[in-house]
């Protein structure tokens, strides 16, 4: 029994080395990214181990759901989507209603954890609209654009009547980015993007007054150097101040004394910044778009239009996440609750993120043989 | 659903479209993160000096000032909390690096309770990081000096000053009150960012009471210092300071002098004494006896005094005023006659003979008066101040129950008052509807007849009490009972008052019924039936009342008990009294209950009489002489003289409906 298994795992690891299911270059690219971000987070939080271990248990509970996600192949992945987008969607009006009434809500208490239902979305969005859009003449039609607006606007908007503007954000671009790889015409894009420009104005009447104050306090920082002002220009202090080199790892003055809010999730990055320097930051973009890259080339080599919508939308979508929190940290955008992917400490989205993983490894392992 | 086939498609195509789109948003985003990178040499190479030199200067943090709490006062101004400065020890966990070892090392220097270890221990686990968590609150200037001289061998332990909340009464009001303790974990999570913000730095929060009603009131909003640090994080100075805005304070409508009146008067017996102003739902006196020192609460209380005061056999933290519930007993005949006249069920002048017995036709169960042979005939007026049993059987039964429990509902029994504190009770209104919540067998009409007279399934609250006679002495205009009666932003400020208008229209449909009402209560008060000492006795207005006399045990024979020993009595019965002043104007009303009181008048009457007299000087009048001590007289509980004549309150239960069902009382610390 004890032979039969130590064979078993032994032909096992010969066939992940030959036969691999998994993209080895996109699992080494994580793992550099996952290691760098525990580094950066040792830093951060002066030293506290706790941190650490606590990250990388959710890196292994990420990695054991990558390993198991990835034995699923697309077309069952494909013909529960419309189940789990629904109950995912479920969850967000049972959050929403449970949190009448009451501040920011955003949690489904569980007893023994508690759980955000809105990280689902991150995952069961993208799904959704490929599923909609994989058996449909493709560049979509006006109405097939329509559908999916639909689709994408109504768990958007429930996450951001949250009120949690980050996530609804990263839901709504993943279901965004899966349209526009399905082929819609660039005119039809055009003409969407004017129109979402014209209804900003208007969407600033719907914003909560603290999103708003957030948005007034970025084109103007020191007006409030006490209150949100404080996050921004401290953090532009810190990854100013890092150079061209940085500080050195460890030696980052700007989160040592605690004049860096929140600089071990949101704001982590700044503290990357400031030890690493420019040099870093070029390191870790290219690292990012190593990534979204190799998302990309899995998308292309998908053997149907549903895991190559899905693998695409779940690729650039990891966009969104590096670009929002880079532009936060960095003073350009404003000051709203995304993280830095596989990086910044806790929440449940080091977990989803690499769930997501799972998807495309499972994609390439079931990629078109030929061509 | 017109799903098309995926065979129609032309996938070669859309697998070129794919590859293009792919690659254009690959190019898109490469653009993207070329502009992220370019905001970033912007910042680290272009203006890269700049911030080192600003970096270099950051020496400068902001740091929250807790609001001081707002103050409390009674209606005259005496202060019943207020703040005073004391300081704490506090640890910032992050920059310990060995815990045990470093409390073990300090409690050599400043003694630590084991108490204090654990509270701080969770709180670590808890805490926000990478901020101070208290670690022993209101330090000795002892303890205080003895830190000084060992600081340096403690980084990150360090003395805070505070301030702390005092309640100078001690136990008077700790009822009204309430306490402030210290915020834990689940008070953080029921606030949303906004609300936990304006927490920042502030260590107490409102637990029971007014204190906690009026949380938001009394606690203002923080200020911010701009704070320099050195490399340990220690403050160096202080460069600019925006301040925070006080808590609002609160004066209440007690009155101190009434308070203390009526917790003397109580002489510790347990029970509750209650004044209203009918005229606006002011509560004036709010006494719930016994009472506990508040001021153990503030700085976690120790767990020896806590667990004395929980097993305490008379619960000192149980406030029976708002959450104690009792069958209210004759008490309610004067409620009952009004809903008798209001409906039109009864003229003052209709008749009853009262023969000592009142039997449901076809039932063999048959409902006793008070007294054996009965009171004769009488009529409304005669009733009330006779207390005739017989009289409201009969109302109750012409009435019936809907419309009973409809019109006592109207006067506020069966749901809470809605007076500014937390943790009211509704008590029973007997109903058809309730029982039917309760029990499959359905109403019976004996159950109605002894709702009649406050017996059965009744439960009200003291504070119910006061506020139905409130509300009829009020001539029949119900106010909402309150104890807020002005906020001021601060001591030099005006007091602003607050606003109660009535909850409702006047229950009362003309003023004859009133009338005849209280002509019956002032005749229970002042007819001079029976012999001994009065209790309008030496006082300068007339007085209206009711006394009521609830057994605790529902009778085991139909025997008539005989035994008169008034503590045998004391044991049996709970003595309540409800009164109002003067009775054709009248400014306040009394409600009086005793857990243990032979009669209802005798024992708390006087307790009522002695709240009236102190009222009458608080008016500005001369005392009233002082009520000789010992048992009164009133014309509706008039013990026997001959023994073996005795009197037994009333019967307890139809046959029908054995068990009282009485929900049981909650005697847990009322929060």
């Amino acid at each position: 029994m004890f032979q039969t298994l130590t064979t078993r795992m032994k032909r096992f690891g010969l066939r992940l080395l030959t036969r691999p299911r998994l993209d080895l270059p996109l699992l080494l690219a994580l793992f550099v990214l996952g290691c760098a971000g525990l580094a950066t987070l040792y830093s951060a939080g002066n030293g506290n181990f706790s941190l650490v271990t606590g990250q990388a248990a959710r890196f292994v509970l990420g990695a054991v759901l990558l390993l198991v996600i990835s034995r699923i192949p697309p077309p069952v992945l494909r013909s529960w989507t419309p189940w789990l987008y629904l109950g995912s969607t479920a969850l967000l009006v049972v959050v929403a209603v449970l949190g009448e009434g009451r501040g920011a809500y955003r949690w489904l208490d569980l007893g023994v954890m508690r759980f955000q239902p809105s990280e689902l979305l991150k995952l069961t969005m993208p799904m959704m609209v490929a599923w909609y859009l994989h058996p449909r003449q493709l560049p979509p039609s006006w109405k097939d654009i329509i559908v999916v607006g639909l689709l994408i606007a109504v768990p958007a908007g429930l996450i951001a009547e949250q009120p949690d503007l980050g996530t609804a954000l990263l839901v709504a671009g993943a279901g965004a980015f899966a349209l526009f790889l399905s082929g819609m015409a660039w005119w039809r894009i055009g003409l969407l993007v004017g129109g979402v420009g014209a209804v900003i104005p208007v969407a600033w009447q719907f914003l909560h007054e603290y999103q708003r104050n957030r948005v007034r306090t970025l084109l103007d920082p020191e007006s409030d150097p006490l209150g949100n002002g404080w996050h921004i220009i401290q953090s532009k202090i810190a990854v100013g101040s890092g150079g061209m080199f940085g500080k050195g790892w460890q030696q980052g003055t700007q989160s040592r004394l605690e004049f860096l809010p929140e600089h071990t999730t949101d704001f982590i990055f700044a503290v990357f910044s400031e030890e690493f320097g420019l040099v870093g930051v070029i390191a870790i973009m290219l690292l990012y778009a190593f990534i979204i890259g190799r998302c990309l080339w899995i998308a292309m080599n998908a053997r149907d239009t549903y895991s190559r919508l899905l693998a695409g939308a779940i690729g650039m979508s990891f966009f969104v996440y590096v670009a929002v929190n880079g532009g936060m940290v960095a003073g350009i955008l404003p000051v709203v609750g995304v993280p830095m992917p596989l990086v910044s400490y806790g929440g449940t989205s080091a977990v989803s993120l690499l769930t997501g993983f799972g998807v495309l490894m499972s994609i390439h392992a079931n990629r078109k043989l030929h061509d | 659903m017109s799903r098309r086939r995926a065979s129609i498609k032309e996938v070669r195509g859309e697998v070129a479209l794919f590859r293009r789109r792919a690659m254009a948003g690959f190019a898109l985003i490469l653009l993207g993160l070329a502009a992220v990178c370019a905001r970033y040499v912007y910042l680290q190479v272009l203006h890269h000096d700049e911030f080192v030199a600003r970096s270099d200067q950051n020496r400068v943090k902001p740091r929250a000032i807790p609001p001081a709490r707002g103050l409390i006062y009674d209606r005259n101004g005496v202060l019943l909390a207020d703040n005073v400065p004391a300081f704490r020890l506090e640890v910032i966990p992050e920059q310990v690096s060995d815990m045990d070892d470093m409390l073990g090392k300090l409690g050599t220097v400043v003694p630590l309770s084991d108490e204090d270890i654990a509270t701080f221990k969770k709180q670590v686990k808890q805490g926000r990081r990478f901020e101070g968590i208290p670690l022993k609150l209101k330090l000795t200037e002892d303890e205080i000096g003895r830190f000084a001289v060992n600081r340096w061998r403690f980084p990150g332990v360090d003395v805070v000053p505070y301030l702390t909340r005092r309640y100078p009464m001690g136990p008077l009001l700790a009822h009204v009150i309430g306490y402030v303790s210290r915020i834990d974990v689940d008070d953080l999570d029921r606030m949303d960012d906004d609300e936990e913000a304006s927490y920042k730095g502030t260590t107490h929060i409102g637990r029971i009471g007014i204190e906690r009603y009026y949380e938001k009131l009394l606690h203002g909003a923080p200020g911010y210092e701009l704070v320099e640090v050195n490399a340990d994080g220690r403050t160096q100075a202080v460069l600019d300071t925006t301040p925070p805005t006080p808590g609002k304070n609160i004066y209440l409508s007690i009155d101190v002098r009434l308070q203390k009146a009526a917790e003397e008067a109580m002489d510790g017996r347990s029970g509750a004494a209650i004044a209203i102003d009918p005229r606006n739902g002011q509560v004036l006196a709010f006494a719930s006896v016994p009472s506990f020192d508040p001021n153990l609460f503030v700085n976690g209380i120790s767990s020896a005094d806590y667990k004395a005061l929980t097993t305490a056999p008379d619960k000192p933290l149980y406030n029976r005023a708002l959450r104690g519930v009792y069958p209210p007993g004759s008490t309610v005949k004067p409620f009952l006659a009004l809903g008798g006249l209001t409906m039109g069920i009864r003229r003052p002048s209709d008749t009853v003979l009262s023969t000592g017995e009142f039997c449901i036709p076809g039932q063999s169960r048959c409902y006793r008066d008070d007294k054996r042979g009965g009171d004769g005939t009488v009529n409304m007026i005669q009733a009330i101040e006779l207390s005739t049993n017989t009289y409201f059987y009969r109302l109750a039964l012409d009435m019936g129950i809907d419309r009973l429990s409809d019109w006592m509902g109207k006067l506020g029994f069966g749901k809470k008052t809605g007076i500014d504190l937390v943790g009211e009770v509704e008590g029973v209104l007997p109903s058809r509807e309730w029982k039917a919540a309760r029990s499959k067998a359905g109403w019976f009409p004996g159950e109605t007849i002894i709702s009649g007279i406050g017996q059965g399934y009744w439960a009200v609250t003291p504070l119910q009490l006061a506020h139905a006679t409130a509300t009829f002495a009020g001539r029949g205009i119900p106010y909402t009972p309150h104890f807020l009666l002005d906020t001021q932003d601060g001591v030099d400020s005006p007091r602003v008052p607050q606003s109660f208008p009535p909850s409702g229209p006047s229950v009362i449909r003309k003023a004859a019924d009133w009338d005849a009402v209280n002509d019956g209560m002032k005749a229970v008060i002042n007819s001079g039936r029976g012999t001994g000492k009065r209790l309008p006795f030496g006082f300068p207005y007339i007085i209206a009342g009711k006394s009521g006399t609830a057994e605790r045990f529902s009778r085991k024979t139909d025997a008539y008990d005989t035994n008169k020993n008034t503590a045998y009595l004391a044991s049996r019965h709970r003595a309540l009294f409800i009164a109002y002043t003067p009775a054709d104007d009248p400014k306040i009303a009394v409600a009086v209950v005793l857990e243990a009181g032979a009669w209802g008048a005798q024992d708390s009457g006087p307790i009522a009489r002695k709240i009236l007299d102190q009222w009458v000087v608080d008016e500005g009048g001369q005392r009233p002489e002082n009520l000789p001590p010992g048992p009164i007289v009133t014309a509706d509980a008039i013990p026997e003289p001959a023994p073996g004549e005795a009197s037994s309150v009333q019967d307890a239960q139809p046959a029908g409906a054995a068990s009282t069902d009485l929900p049981p009382q909650d005697d847990g610390e009322d929060q």
